[in-house]
């Protein structure tokens, strides 16, 4: 037995795809709980990481943060957490992901805005633009595409690591792995595991597309 | 007029960028800032938008104190170009020279004509509209630069170093550009530049700055040529100021000559009739008096048309009568192998020829009339009047 | 059931191991991996250089292998591995690789092509111009993804406890479960979080080591910066609109 024939047996078992460990039910709490850290990080880390790099101040701060971030393992993160506050809703899962996610966030949304092109901030201010409008007209926008690849990078991460909830009797696609690996059942592990790949591989087109719609033309990186 | 009133500009470090430094812009010409690294020249003129706030001195522009003026108001009413012109990248072309008659709150349909008025006015073609800046070459870059800054007509115009990042070839054209547009719109332009070959190409009043942020000289272009005020001003200006000196020299008031000329057409006993003017060489035009080239009087003795065209010697580069300088007649001169620089009217048609031995008393009556006028004119400048060129 | 005391450091006799001996699983399972992903990514990312059509797809390849979690990589790889340290190993290598290729890629990439005409003048050729200059200068970036990869290899093997045992100080985390012994949980993720970041440090004063033409310390910088801030038009151009943009796909981290 190959894997992609376990994936595939996985994927055409139709009792998979429904009920309470049906995959939709399981994709929808995975997607729950990557979004939720997501956005939790990004509304910690995007504004503490555009404002440093807008005046250029903190970004030593910044750096041991991120590190700091990156070396907490989210596995023992969970653990500790478990212990810590039990279950109490979504929060032990939360706190690893959301840690996962805000080294990236912080260290690019700083990195953008750092490196945004001084020429055009000075002729927008040399032109009359106030401090705000020279933020929101011109370093943002310039700064965005950079500003996503981090975002991006946070929800691959996110989605991919999320499967960890499994192993503190959470749910989320992480379950097929976790009772697979415990039952022997490697056709389970070989779907989940791909599910969450495909799911992570997912969040690249949804950023892709993303950026087709946000960022102009004359900053795309694939320029 | 832009008063500069003893300013000075020192950092918290102790760094004194421009030290106690009085100037006066006038208005509807080029007044150019030149000097070295580290000479505050770049600071001087950020102190005129209030980029930069001077530590004392103050700045008047038409008699009123600018920091007694909104600063974004300020701004919005003079233009402002920068080295690698500072475009946005994530908006269009149109969209860039629109920025400034957008925040005066013109609307879209009158700012974006505006805008396109403008890029026909700097040289763009209007394809370019719709195009990113990096779509751009640097040159084309710049003119965007300047059409933005033109684009709600301010009086003031500050271009700091605008034509550094491109190439020498690209930077003359964008010069002569500038020129254009200038005789045009008669703006009042501030001008940065650490080149002083484009200071006196453009500048109808130079101030050389030196290290430190202090003025070493303030003059018109021609008077610093022939009276740089101490040896770093003449350091600063370089070898072959004379020569250089010349371009202010009008070529109108040179002797021409039109006796070593002959017609194309012109026979046996005409090419004689010109030979006996004692002329070494002849110069042909074809039947339209455009120059062919010269010859020898004893190498067309079957009349003018003996020799091919293709045998001629060559003419080198004729300059315009009247409108070029007399550095560029003896330029013509010194170029030609025959020693003789030749005349053109604006359709290209000879109008003469002068050896270097005239254009060399040209330039002997020229210096003596400047030099009688010279000691006006230094006066003149230190008391801040205007100085035509 | 568990030996001995109730301590941060008191290890149940099931780990097998003392704490010096889950450090040094730990560092084995993460460094093997930083080391056999340098060594491949090295030779890949010269060839990406020279044919620039190579970098795509494996970019592409990459970035599907990192979409894979570690655990369901550990799980699948017990088939074929076994509840070794190879099975932690394999997925922690192609983690490192991943995070690695384009930093290396990215970092050769940004040589100034002066000094690349400069080089090929001085008659290089292109393999000694790949190690002799290009390398070289891409040594910041190198470093940039090599501390990303380390500190996330150290933190990822923790997650190999759960297949039995293979996690190094992670496993301190099973026991705690087992047991309900929360203190060995706070010894396992400190200690794991205490070590990336001792590699970190140890990789930062390595590349200074290695760098010694970068201009060091806040001095230098704040020398710049007021440099620039006297004259800011006499310095070098900073490149065009657009140029200032660059790819920094380091931030991967633990999953």
């Amino acid at each position: 037995m190959n894997l992609f024939h376990y994936i595939s047996d996985f994927l055409t078992d139709s009792s998979h795809w429904h009920g309470y460990d049906g995959i939709p039910h399981r994709l929808d709490q995975h997607l729950g709980y990557s979004f939720e850290a997501l956005a939790i990080a990004a509304a910690i880390a995007l504004p503490i990481g555009l404002v440093s790099g807008h005046t250029g101040r903190g970004g030593n701060a910044l750096a041991v943060v991120a590190t700091a971030g990156r070396a907490l393992p989210s596995y023992g993160l969970l653990v500790l957490m478990f212990f810590w506050i039990g279950r109490i809703g979504l929060l032990p899962v939360m706190i690893p992901l959301v840690a996962l996610a805000v080294p990236p966030i912080l260290v690019t949304s700083y990195e953008a805005m750092r490196t945004v092109d001084p020429a055009p901030v000075d002729a927008a201010r040399g032109m009359g633009m106030g401090p705000a409008a020279v933020l929101f007209q011109v370093e943002l926008p310039v700064a965005l595409p950079l500003i996503l690849s981090g975002m991006r990078s946070a929800a691959i991460q996110v989605v991919s690591t999320a499967a960890i909830a499994a192993t503190v009797s959470l749910g989320g696609l992480g379950r097929y792995i976790v009772d697979g690996y415990y039952q022997r059942n490697y056709e389970t592990v070989a779907g989940g595991g791909a599910l969450i790949a495909l799911l992570a591989l997912a969040m690249v087109g949804v950023f892709w597309i993303l950026e087709r719609v946000v960022v102009s033309p004359g900053v795309r990186r694939s320029n | 007029m832009i008063q500069i009133e003893s300013i000075t500009k020192r950092y918290a470090d102790g760094t004194v960028a421009v030290d106690d430094l009085s100037l006066e812009i006038p208005d509807s010409s080029i007044t150019v800032l030149v000097g070295p690294s580290g000479c505050g020249k770049t600071t001087t003129l950020r102190m005129i938008n209030r980029m930069v706030e001077p530590s004392s001195g103050r700045i008047l522009l038409d008699g009123q104190d600018i920091h007694q003026q909104p600063v974004n108001a300020l701004r919005r009413s003079m233009g402002y170009v920068i080295q690698n012109a500072g475009l946005f990248p994530h908006r269009t072309i149109l969209a860039n020279i629109a920025t400034v008659p957008r925040m005066l709150g013109w609307d879209k349909v009158r700012a974006r004509k505006r805008a396109s008025e403008l890029m026909e006015r700097v040289g763009l073609d209007s394809s370019l509209a719709k195009r990113y800046p990096y779509q751009l070459s640097g040159g084309q870059q710049q003119r965007v630069g300047v059409a933005r800054a033109l684009a709600a007509d301010p009086p003031v115009l500050l271009m700091d170093e605008p034509f550094s990042a491109v190439d020498p070839i690209v930077r003359k054209v964008l010069q002569g550009e500038l020129l254009r547009i200038q005789e045009e719109l008669g703006k009042t332009i501030v001008f940065v530049t650490h080149d002083i070959d484009e200071a006196i190409r453009l500048g109808d009043t130079i101030a050389v700055l030196r290290t430190g942020g202090k003025l070493a000289q303030f003059a018109a272009p021609d008077d610093l040529l022939s009276h740089p005020a101490d040896a770093f001003v003449e350091d600063f200006l370089g070898a072959g100021r004379g020569v250089r000196r010349l371009s202010f020299f009008t070529s109108a008031g040179l002797e021409l000559t039109t006796a070593p000329i002959v017609a194309a057409d012109a026979t046996d006993a005409q090419v004689a009739e010109r030979a006996a003017a004692d002329a070494p060489y002849l110069l042909v035009t074809d039947t339209d008096g455009k120059p062919l080239g010269w010859a020898e009087p004893k190498s067309l003795t079957g009349g003018a048309s003996s020799v091919p065209a293709a045998e001629l010697i060559s003419y080198g580069r004729p300059f315009e009568s009247g409108r070029d300088s007399l550095r560029d007649a003896l330029d013509c001169a010194v170029l030609s192998p025959t020693g003789w620089a030749v005349a053109v009217d604006d359709t290209g048609r000879v109008v003469g020829v002068a050896s270097q031995l005239t254009i060399g008393d040209a330039i002997r009556r020229a210096h003596a009339e400047k030099g009688a006028e010279a000691s006006d004119r230094a006066s003149a400048a230190a008391a801040g009047l205007k100085v035509a060129p | 059931m568990s030996s001995g005391g109730n301590g941060y450091f008191d290890l149940p006799s099931d780990l097998q191991h003392s704490y010096a001996g889950l450090i040094e699983v730990h560092l084995t399972e993460s460094l093997i991996p930083v080391g056999i992903g340098l060594a491949v990514s090295l030779p890949l990312a010269a060839l990406c250089v020279r044919f620039r059509w190579l970098y795509p797809p494996l970019l592409w390849v990459s970035t599907i292998l990192y979409a894979i979690p570690s655990i369901a990589f550990f799980v699948f790889l017990i088939d074929y591995t076994g509840a070794s340290q190879t099975t932690v190993i394999i997925p922690l290598t192609v983690y490192t690789f991943v995070i690695l290729l384009p930093a290396i890629v990215d970092g050769v990439r940004s040589v100034p092509p002066e000094t690349l005409a400069a080089s090929e003048a001085m008659g290089f050729n292109s393999f000694q111009r790949f190690y002799l200059v290009q390398l070289p200068n891409a040594v910041p970036a190198i470093f940039a993804g090599l501390r990303v990869a380390t500190v996330s290899s150290i933190s990822l093997v923790s997650i190999g406890s759960i297949i039995g045992n293979q996690g190094g100080l992670g496993n301190l985390l099973g026991d705690a479960l087992a047991y309900h012994r929360y203190n060995l949980a706070v010894t396992s993720v400190v200690s794991i979080a205490v070590l990336g970041i001792a590699l970190d440090v140890l990789l930062i004063g390595l590349r200074t080591l290695l760098t010694p033409w970068m201009p060091r310390g806040r001095g230098a910088a704040r020398k710049a910066a007021i440099a620039a801030a006297v004259e800011p038009t006499d310095s070098a151009a900073p490149g065009g609109p657009g140029s200032g943009a660059k790819p920094a796909e380091l931030e991967g981290a633990g999953r």
